[in-house]
């Protein structure tokens, strides 16, 4: 017999999300992922001055709002035709920058999005609100185990406090940092400000070391099975970024199942729409020519989110996609982090490919970005320029794809008499939280979860530990719609 | 004594969370302290509903908002983080569903606002609509002052603007009402603490001088007073130069950027462009 659980809201994510699954017999047989606020960014940007669209998209998340920043000041440095004049300085202090707000993001979310699927703070605290209520059950550390792990939630919050005040140095202020601009950034770095930095940036690596990675494998270690649970479409894309002038930290490509790695070619992203609130006509569209009219009185439709493909598949973006990407196509030091956590487990790359492995990744990537982050500190030339002077241009078009804590982002803007005409951003919880495509192909959460054996349909774990393992942001992924389309129309709630 | 505790419902509307995370970073006391400690003595707050936050998800945290309305009738604090999107009766946004059916952030915010002990609206958007509610306002978003007068709901809000808010803002007037009462806040016309926006960045801005002796800054990177490049620091009420952000460490101006004027009502469309001067008679 079928029944069919719904969780609305699904918490501890960034933005508001839904979730259905129809469950056979105890296993997921169908899944719909659904984003339920719709803002409208690129509405709201038409007609403003360019350089303002570096301001107003961070707004559109204020958990990793650097990360538009970056994207934004690429693609505003391509469309003014800046992109080969930024200086060293500058590109160092941006990463700098889009560094520290990765080391809070991934530490926020292990700790005060993720944990609490794992760890009994209960047990720990009592009955205390906001730890109540909760699923009950399955909590498998307990005694001295359980209490570190409470404590460390604690020490996590100073932690990720920290990696914001870090980051303030040269952003100015945080959430919604100011340093990122068109053409580099405002702040310049100063011998004590370098070194400000940099001790700040020790304490929170020890941290990462010593308890972040540590935690992470005293959850695998109890929670083994979610090394097979949610593996997903297994197919990673990672756009590359952190270009500095040493070269990409992160490297582009298209990671097939099988683990080959293909170059990235932007022109084959498309976006389908026939589960989404927008008119069919639309569909199967590359992100620069696409068209976004909404139709909301679809039967089947039943999420504000398009379904962006890569070659028509589903892909995967996020941490684990960039570490795959690394490691596939051989970065020595993420070959190293990868191939020593697997030792411990005695498995192989195959378990990435589930709940915990997106877990690790995520930890694995933020000891990677720190530790690179040191190297960046001492390549900084103290007390020179991180900027120059940009002009509007009366017309161009601009793309600025980067890395953003969750996965990879895209902005890409056209200008016309100096005015934004059209701007478009896809996220990747837009790719990770879509819905079904024109295929009926089912988005990449909604693939990790069907075919997931479901316990206790009254506390169903197993559901939101896939869901939260891939870090969805939602207020990033539904804020779609195209800058010509103003009329929004009726849509149906389901 | 016993402590007294006031259950808090967070609600998140049409935002990014960022004036939560912002609240994540306050500093004495910590968000440790917020959630945990008596935060004046023999008084605490208790975060019943936090989307961020809490543990619980689906129909239990919906029990919870439904469980206060009816039983605490007068005694929780109500914040409210995010506009309102009133467009299409308040679909576009929706916080959960509620006996079968999308319970909108509208909805959510009248039900929960009508019988709060006090509402504070945190962050711009919550207070005067902000980044959502810019031109052309596709979703018909509002601040939550506004929902009330419209809807005659009389319990009292107070503002905290900012985008984000500064966690200092929020924690220094939760704490001026557990220790004075709200009848005791000093607010201005726009129902903010005069505490923390009682005068203008410009007046206490470190670039003051610059002003004073006509060193303007012509191109971001450049020292000297930004008016030119766009500052709205000359009408823009907030404490940012004292207090400064992130532990005391920066702020906009001091970072090299002109101030946005974020906590007005005016933001983002009255003071944008946001790299052209605008004077305040231009403002409106």
């Amino acid at each position: 017999m079928s029944t069919k659980i719904k969780i609305d809201p699904i918490t501890r994510i960034e933005g508001h999300l839904a979730i259905e699954a129809v469950i056979d017999d105890g296993v997921v047989k169908e899944a719909k992922s659904a984003g339920t606020l719709f803002r409208g960014f690129e509405i709201i940007l038409q007609g403003r001055d360019p350089r303002d669209a570096n301001r107003i998209t961070q707004r559109i998340c204020g958990v990793c709002p650097t990360a538009h920043a970056t994207a934004s000041a690429l693609c505003l440095d391509d469309a003014f035709g800046l992109t080969d004049r930024i200086p060293d300085n500058g590109k160092l202090l941006r990463y700098l920058i889009l560094g520290a707000n990765f080391l809070q993001s991934h530490i926020l979310h292990f700790y005060h999005l993720a944990a609490l699927d794992y760890v009994d703070a209960v047990s720990a605290v009592g009955d205390l609100s906001p730890f109540i209520p909760r699923y009950e059950g399955d909590y498998r550390v307990s005694g001295q185990a359980n209490a570190e792990l409470v404590n460390h939630y604690i020490k996590a919050l100073d932690i990720r406090r920290k990696c914001q005040e870090m980051l303030s140095i040269f952003g100015g202020k945080m959430p919604h940092s100011i340093g990122i601009v068109p053409g580099g950034v405002t702040e310049k770095p100063t011998e004590d400000k370098i070194t400000n930095f940099l001790w700040r940036l020790n304490e929170i690596r020890d941290f990462i070391d010593n308890i972040y990675i540590p935690d992470i494998i005293t959850v695998a270690k109890v929670y083994g099975d979610y090394f097979t649970i949610g593996k997903g479409c297994r197919r990673m894309i990672a756009y590359g970024g952190f270009d500095l002038p040493t070269g990409k930290l992160f490297k582009p490509a298209v990671v097939s199942p099988d683990l080959k790695p293909e170059s990235l070619v932007e022109e084959n992203i498309t976006e389908d729409v026939k589960y989404s609130w927008y008119a069919d006509s639309d569909s199967g569209k590359n992100p620069a020519e696409g068209q976004t009219k909404p139709q909301l009185d679809k039967e089947q439709a039943y999420s504000f989110l398009k379904s962006p493909r890569y070659k028509a598949q589903v892909c995967e973006l996020g941490p684990l996609a960039r570490m795959v990407s690394n490691y596939v196509q051989r970065d020595i030091k993420v070959k190293e982090l990868v191939d020593s956590l697997l030792g411990q487990f005695d498995a192989g790359v195959d378990v990435l490919f589930s709940v915990l492995g997106r877990h690790a990744a995520r930890a694995l990537e933020a000891k990677f970005v720190a530790d690179a982050m040191v190297d960046w500190l001492q390549d900084l030339k103290p007390n020179e320029s991180c900027i120059v002077e940009n002009e509007i241009p009366e017309t161009a078009d601009g793309a600025g794809l980067s890395e953003a804590p969750r996965g990879s982002v895209g902005h890409w803007i056209s200008i016309k008499d100096k005015k934004i005409e059209r701007y478009q951003v896809i996220t990747p919880t837009a790719w990770n939280a879509s819905p079904k495509d024109d295929k009926d192909q089912p988005g990449a959460i909604e693939q990790a979860i069907i075919g997931t054996k479901v316990r206790d349909k009254d506390n169903p774990f197993e559901l939101v530990r896939i869901v939260r393992a891939f870090d969805p942001c939602l207020a990033c992924s539904v804020h779609l719609l195209d800058a010509g389309a103003n009329e929004l129309g009726v849509f149906r709630v389901v | 004594m016993a402590t007294k505790k006031y259950p808090v419902v967070w609600l998140q509307g049409a935002g990014c969370t960022g004036c939560s995370v912002s609240v994540l970073n306050a500093v004495s006391p910590k968000f440790r302290n917020l959630l945990l400690d008596e935060l004046v003595p023999g008084q605490q707050l208790n975060l019943i509903f936090h989307a961020t936050i809490m543990a619980g998800q689906g129909e239990p945290v919906i029990e919870v908002l439904k469980d206060t309305e009816k039983n605490r009738k007068g005694g929780y604090i109500l914040i409210v983080e995010g506009a309102v999107p009133t467009a299409e009766n308040g679909n576009y946004g929706s916080i959960g569903e509620k006996d079968g059916r999308h319970l909108t952030i509208q909805q959510s915010v009248e039900e929960m606002g009508k019988d709060a002990l006090l509402v504070i609206a945190l962050g711009t958007c919550a207070t005067f609509g902000g980044i959502p509610s810019a031109r052309p306002n596709p979703t018909l978003c509002k601040g939550v002052k506004a929902i009330f007068n419209e809807k005659g709901i009389e319990t009292a809000v107070v503002n905290i603007p900012g985008c984000p808010t500064h966690p200092d803002w929020f924690v220094g007037t939760i704490s001026a009402v557990l220790f004075s009462g709200v009848d005791a806040l000093e607010l201005d016309d726009l129902a903010r603490p005069k505490l923390f926006y009682g005068s203008l960045i410009h007046e206490n801005c470190p670039r003051r001088a610059d002003f004073d002796k006509g060193k303007f800054a012509e191109k971001l990177g450049d020292p000297g007073c930004l008016y030119k490049l766009g500052c709205k620091g000359h009408y823009t009420y907030a404490d940012c130069p004292l207090r400064q952000w992130n532990n005391g460490l920066n702020w906009c101006v001091k970072a090299g950027s002109p101030c946005l004027g974020c906590v007005e009502p005016e933001f983002p469309d009255g003071t944008s462009p946001m790299y052209e001067k605008i004077t305040f008679e231009e403002l409106k």
